[in-house]
């Protein structure tokens, strides 16, 4: 495997801060979104010096950004906020609605559905992420959304 | 839509409040133009001039670790006593030193550059021999060149064994511009 060098902790911020930014805009609105972009950094950095290459920073980055929004949403989100997230259609859902379903999901299907449709990866990149093929990852995708269709009824 | 500035300066702060970093840098602005400043928990370890913060960034991380980050707070010691240094208020610095990833000869060079006293000068060959090795004038030439901290460590008090101010890293113009402001004998 081609061996990728770490950039500079600078770098690897500066090429993601807006986007992370924007997708915890996403996830927990403007109000919610300034600690949890903090805290996604640091738990970045606390981290960073242990990575051992360079490859799928993004992935990496955003993952933790959705921890952290999860956490998150589970200490704070107001139970009358549910209600409202309840329907899933077209084949790109919100990642906003499907942040509490996905959580059910097995694994797998969880994390490919959560890079796919809230992070707009490519399957490429989501199969590194998750150690598999690509088409694996395409699979267990579709499988994830499947199954939230049919838990939505 | 981007970072607000605001979090985007309080996540600098916070991740060296946190002891997180492995160097901090920021830009300062001084009378010889704008300087890279870099910290690491020991100490100061890069002043450059005509900074290309990127390309610095790649270089401090190789030699003190990958969490580099522009961070304004850690270096406001340095930023204060570069003030002071060049409003003619300061002779000596007072700000711990980090020399990892220099030679251990490269480092006896550069400490022994540390005592050569405020408005005066001396030569390359005479550095050498105070270091140790007296025949190793050039070599403590090319020291000086790629002296990692001008100004704190005073590279630019050292002069050819005739006067003549040789060279310095940020050119001569500042040379000559550091010995101006101290009033050295030049």
């Amino acid at each position: 495997m081609e061996a990728v060098t770490i950039p500079p902790f600078e770098r690897f911020y500066e090429e993601h801060r807006d986007a992370v930014f924007r997708h915890l805009v996403r996830l927990l609105g403007r109000q919610r979104a300034d600690d949890a972009f903090q805290e996604t950094f640091l738990r970045a950095l606390r981290g960073y010096a242990d990575l051992e290459h360079g490859r799928h920073l993004k992935a990496w980055v955003f993952t933790i950004a959705t921890r952290v929004a999860a956490d998150e949403g589970r200490r704070r989100r107001p139970e009358a906020e549910l209600g409202a997230e309840l329907g899933i259609d077209g084949e790109r859902p919100a990642y906003a609605q499907l942040e509490h379903l996905a959580a059910e999901l097995p694994e797998k299907e969880r994390a490919a559905v959560v890079l796919r449709y809230g992070y707009d990866l490519g399957y490429d990149q989501i199969a590194d992420a998750l150690n598999s093929s690509e088409d694996a990852a395409r699979q267990a995708a579709s499988s994830g959304v499947r199954r939230l269709r049919r838990r939505l009824g | 839509m981007t970072v607000p500035t605001t979090l985007d300066r309080r996540f600098r702060d916070a991740a060296a409040a946190e002891g997180l970093l492995d160097v901090s840098y920021d830009v300062a602005d001084t009378p010889v133009g704008q300087l890279l400043v870099a910290v690491t928990d020991r100490g100061l370890c890069r002043i450059s001039f005509d900074p290309e913060p990127e390309r610095e960034a790649e270089q401090l991380a190789r030699t003190f670790g990958v969490r580099v980050l522009r961070a304004a707070h850690p270096i406001d010691p340095v930023r204060h006593e570069l003030d002071e240094y060049f409003e003619g208020r300061r002779r000596e610095f007072d700000l711990p030193i980090d020399l990892r990833g220099r030679s251990e000869f490269s480092r006896v060079v550069l400490e022994e550059l540390g005592r050569v006293p405020y408005g005066e000068v001396t030569t390359y060959g005479a550095l050498a021999a105070r270091s140790g090795r007296p025949r190793a004038a050039r070599g403590v030439g090319m020291i000086m060149n790629r002296n990692p901290i001008p100004i704190v460590l005073p590279c630019h008090r050292v002069v050819g064994s005739t006067g003549s101010l040789v060279g310095y890293g940020g050119g001569l113009e500042r040379k000559r511009q550091l010995l101006d402001l101290e009033e050295a004998p030049i």
